[in-house]
């Protein structure tokens, strides 16, 4: 009589089944500012740029959200091509032969500049001012800037026709600054649109469509339904359109009245990373400290979770940290 | 998708101008009443059936602009959540268009045209004429060209109410004719009579692109096909889709909107395309300022366009089309209404055309005042019910156009083309004209001319014969200057009038054909005012999406004000070098046409006309 046959498993893996092989992705061939390179054919001319340390300077672009190239600023030379191309949606495609630096492509990024220099104010938004001195912009060319307007004039300007200009200012976006709520402030007149609070309030991020862009031409500004108050409106206040703001445009309310009083001072900032105390979903916050005392909220672009986004909680509901009133009883 | 809406209800009335374009609401999801016993807990009418009906929301706002004259917010309400589109979204589609009102006004508008055709006609007197006196339930705009240029000063009417009335008039001699139109009870019947008034040649022999007009009824099929018409649609079926693009590369059609981008190789592209469907569109948004070709081909003609766009679809395999005509064109888009209903009604439109199998059918879209909407993609946007801003390109519509599908789209001229080249072939249509552009084309004669209006002449005529044509400029003046192509064209010397008017000539001497527009200034006209007005139409009309565009426009019209007051910043070289700056900017990096053209006119006015003279040392 023969031993049975006993069936054996195979043994237990000691680590879990690696993932079946990703097909490599096609490479391109371009040049960029001479250098011939390698890259993968799904990468657009800003990814490849910045693999090689080319910086290229943008302000409507993040990387948490769709590339909508309408800011104009990080517009590169194609050799070939009658206009210059966005770097932050354009696709590489075999062959190009890319120039970042001719001196086309300064003069549309000066011009850029100027343009939001001599109409925006760019007060709050360091990384445009730094790009001003790289390319040597100077807004103060087409004359001193248009007084604010009164509020509620813009948001009410119809498109089609306007009054012939005189040329003595340049016309800017300046008005008074949106206080409707307790958790954040919307000073249009710095507001560049850049469309990122449109896209974070909507399909990129939250979904919750509260804003969009209104008006046309150089009336165009981000509205409400009707221009209605933020609390009259759809928004849930999770201030992710704030965590996109390249410009302070969109605000904390306490950043705002602190930099109002006087006291808003960056470098007694400390910053530190940790979890949202609310839920379960392990939101990285970013903590802006102060005196310290919580200023700000932001959440790191690059945390798996969040992807820079939160949600009202994470993002207003710190006070509960430092407030220090006796409880009532 | 969680949309928050207003509290505020539309009325019966505003529901009622709502309901008229989608039908009453079928469900609770649509803005109905919530009826729990047919619907149960699943929506039947929710989600992606009511998302899909975003594309009806310019019919729909223009349904209630119609009839209050206004967009009230109730309706705004009301639209959103029928089309299930965020409120946020409709008031930026609403507040996109200069011919829609988010404020309470009159029922009747009168938009007066102060463009530059109109301009030199009159213009400004009409506009100070109608600041002194009122016209009890209207009210005055004014309104970048019209397209009326032959009938200059022109106006266009719009009366809401329960029958919406919209029509064009012109040209106006006083102000009481306008007063009269907009109270009479129905207007001025237009017949053939007047489409011979705005094409001289009318009944010509010889003519090709416009020999019906003015000869032919526009609004009879039936006179169409005695007339030959729908005969280059048979012969199409049998040549097969691959045989007719065949004869459309043969032919060296390129495009007549501006661009002049190769007909064949576009259709070609669709064709092959992989995606599934594939829609073809008529651009019928002519808004370039001097142009007015596409109109009096849909109004005098408008089955041959129609048959165009059949054969365009046949040969790219397309089952839907679309036909934007711009919001201004009343009389066109009324036409190409009833002549699309009467080929449907005839079985020249619909399934099985000709008894081939072949289906095909359009939907008339009418614009609502956006010369940017005529930049195709932004088209695309205005058609889908989004603002009419330009998408980056690449991609390009023959991959990725409308609804995101393959998409051959097509100005006017292009489309009345075809007929002609499928009935004679493509080889014999490459033969008139000149080797670099074949075929007949259309030219919009106006300004300071004898006889203002459409003429047709093939390739290779010169500027000079064209204008003699026209009986020359009245009076015996010299002439001062030539707008070539529109406000996005450029503006040529007296000394350039032997320049042959095809798309190598004109290149040759750094100007465009543009979209076909000669208009013509004698030596009384001040350019320096044409030029501020120039500047004024593209600060108007920049979408306000890209800075260059948006902002470069406003600092181009500046710099015209200080240079034309003397007031300069630094030097008025200084100045000079700057605008030619902006100009480039503008060139470069703007998303599309428009930017990159809006300095053209300008640059080329001080390159060649010292338009605003200086002081010792001259422009």
């Amino acid at each position: 009589m023969s031993d049975p046959i006993w069936f054996t498993p195979p043994p237990r893996p000691s680590r879990p089944p690696e993932a079946p092989k990703k097909a490599e992705p096609k490479q391109v061939d371009i040049i960029i500012d001479g250098r011939p390179m390698q890259v993968p054919e799904a990468w657009t001319i800003l990814e490849a740029c910045r693999s090689i340390g080319v910086d290229t300077p943008t302000l409507c672009y993040l990387e948490n959200l769709t590339p909508v190239n309408v800011c104009r600023i990080c517009v590169v030379e194609i050799k070939g091509a009658r206009t210059l191309a966005p770097a932050c949606s354009r696709k590489v495609e075999p062959g190009m032969d890319i120039r970042t630096d001719s001196e086309r492509v300064r003069l549309s990024r000066k011009m850029v500049l100027e343009f939001l220099g001599s109409s925006v104010d760019l007060s709050t938004a360091p990384q445009a001012q730094s790009y001003m001195n790289r390319y040597d912009a100077h807004p103060e060319r087409y004359g001193p800037p248009a007084a604010s307007t009164v509020a509620g004039e813009r948001d009410a300007r119809e498109p089609g026709h306007h009054h012939t200009p005189d040329g003595s200012h340049a016309a800017t976006v300046h008005q008074p600054v949106k206080v409707d709520n307790d958790l954040y402030v919307r000073d249009y007149a710095k507001c560049i649109l850049c469309y990122k609070c449109v896209e974070a309030c909507g399909s990129d991020a939250q979904n919750t469509f509260a804003i969009a862009v209104a008006g046309r031409g150089f009336d165009a500004r981000i509205s409400t339904e009707a221009n209605v108050p933020l609390p009259d409106s759809a928004c849930v206040y999770c201030g992710n359109c704030i965590g996109v703001c390249p410009t302070g445009a969109l605000m904390f309310k306490s950043e705002h009245e602190m930099r109002e009083a006087g006291t808003w001072d960056e470098s007694k900032q400390h910053k530190t990373d940790t979890i949202c105390p609310y839920c379960g979903v392990g939101c990285t916050l970013t903590l802006h400290t102060q005196d310290n005392r919580i200023v700000k909220v932001t959440s790191p672009m690059d945390a798996s979770v969040t992807h820079g986004h939160l949600c009202i909680k994470g993002r207003f509901g710190f006070e509960f940290a430092q407030n220090t009133a006796e409880p009532k009883d | 998708m969680d949309i928050r809406f207003h509290e505020l209800e539309a009325d019966a009335a505003e529901r009622d101008a709502v309901d008229s374009v989608l039908g009453p609401p079928v469900s609770a999801w649509a803005g109905g009443i919530r009826d729990i016993e047919t619907e149960g807990h699943s929506a039947t009418f929710g989600g992606h059936a009511a998302r899909s009906q975003r594309d009806l929301l310019l019919p729909v706002l223009h349904a209630v602009q119609g009839r209050f004259g206004w967009l009230p917010p109730g309706a705004l309400n009301y639209i959103s959540r029928r089309l299930t589109v965020p409120p946020a979204e409709v008031f930026g589609v609403a507040t996109f268009y200069h011919l829609f009102s988010l404020t309470p006004s009159p029922p009747g508008v009168i938009h007066v045209c102060d463009d530059i055709a109109c301009r030199i006609k009159g213009a400004e007197r009409l506009c100070s004429e109608l600041e002194g006196i009122s016209v009890p339930q209207f009210t005055w705009k004014r309104s970048p060209c019209l397209g009326l240029c032959e009938r200059a000063p022109a106006v266009m009417v719009s009366q809401a109410g329960e029958n919406p009335r919209l029509f064009s008039h012109g040209p106006v001699v006083a102000t009481s004719e306008i007063v009269a139109a907009a109270n009479s009870t129905n207007g001025k019947p237009e017949g053939l009579e007047s489409l011979r008034r705005s094409v001289p040649q009318a009944g010509q022999e010889g003519l090709r692109l416009i020999r019906r007009i003015g000869r032919v009824q526009p609004d009879n099929l039936n006179a169409y096909q005695a007339d030959g018409g729908y005969a280059a649609l048979k012969k199409a079926l049998e040549m097969g889709p691959e045989g007719v693009i065949r004869e459309v590369l043969a032919s060296n059609l390129v495009g007549r909107g501006g661009a002049a981008f190769p007909t064949g190789r576009k259709w070609e592209a669709v064709a092959k395309a992989a995606a599934r469907p594939h829609y073809v569109v008529c651009n019928a948004d002519e808004s370039e300022p001097g142009t007015f070709k596409d109109r009096l081909l849909m109004e005098g003609d408008p089955f041959g366009v129609i048959e165009g766009i059949t054969i365009a679809a046949y040969a790219t395999a397309s089952e839907r089309g679309y036909f934007y005509v711009r919001g201004e064109y009343p009389l066109a888009a009324q036409r190409i209404g009833a002549a699309i209903e009467e080929a449907r009604a005839a079985g020249l439109l619909g399934e099985n055309i000709f008894g081939s199998g072949f289906a095909f059918d359009i939907e008339l879209r009418r614009g609502a005042g956006a010369y940017i909407c005529g930049e195709e993609t932004a088209l695309f946007n205005s058609i889908e019910g989004k603002r009419g801003e330009p998408r980056n390109k690449p991609p390009f519509p023959v991959h990725v156009g409308l609804f995101g599908k393959p998409t051959v789209i097509n100005n006017v001229e292009t489309l009345a083309n075809i007929p002609l080249i499928i009935a004679e072939g493509g080889a014999a249509y490459a033969g008139v004209g000149t080797s670099g552009s074949s075929g007949p084309k259309l030219f919009c004669v106006s300004g300071h001319i004898v006889r203002p209006g459409l003429y047709e002449i093939p390739f290779g005529r010169t500027l000079r014969e064209l204008i003699d044509m026209a009986g020359g400029v009245p009076g015996g003046k010299g002439i001062r200057a030539i707008l070539l192509g529109g406000a996005a064209g450029m503006f040529i010397g007296p000394d350039k009038l032997d320049v042959p008017l095809t798309f190598e000539g004109t290149r040759a001497i750094g100007a465009t054909l543009g979209s076909g527009v000669v208009m013509i200034f004698d030596e009384t006209v001040d350019l320096a005012d044409i030029l501020t007005r120039v500047a004024a139409f593209f600060r108007d009309e920049s979408c306000g999406q890209c800075v260059p565009c948006r902002v470069g426009t406003v600092r181009q019209e500046e710099l015209l004000s200080r240079l034309r007051s003397g007031r300069t910043i630094g030097s008025r070289a200084d100045e000079l070098a700057l605008l030619k700056e902006i100009g480039q900017a503008m060139r470069d990096a703007s998303i599309c046409g428009l930017g990159q053209t809006a300095s053209n006119a300008i640059e080329s006015a001080f390159s060649n006309l010292n338009p605003i003279p200086g002081g010792k040392n001259g422009a």
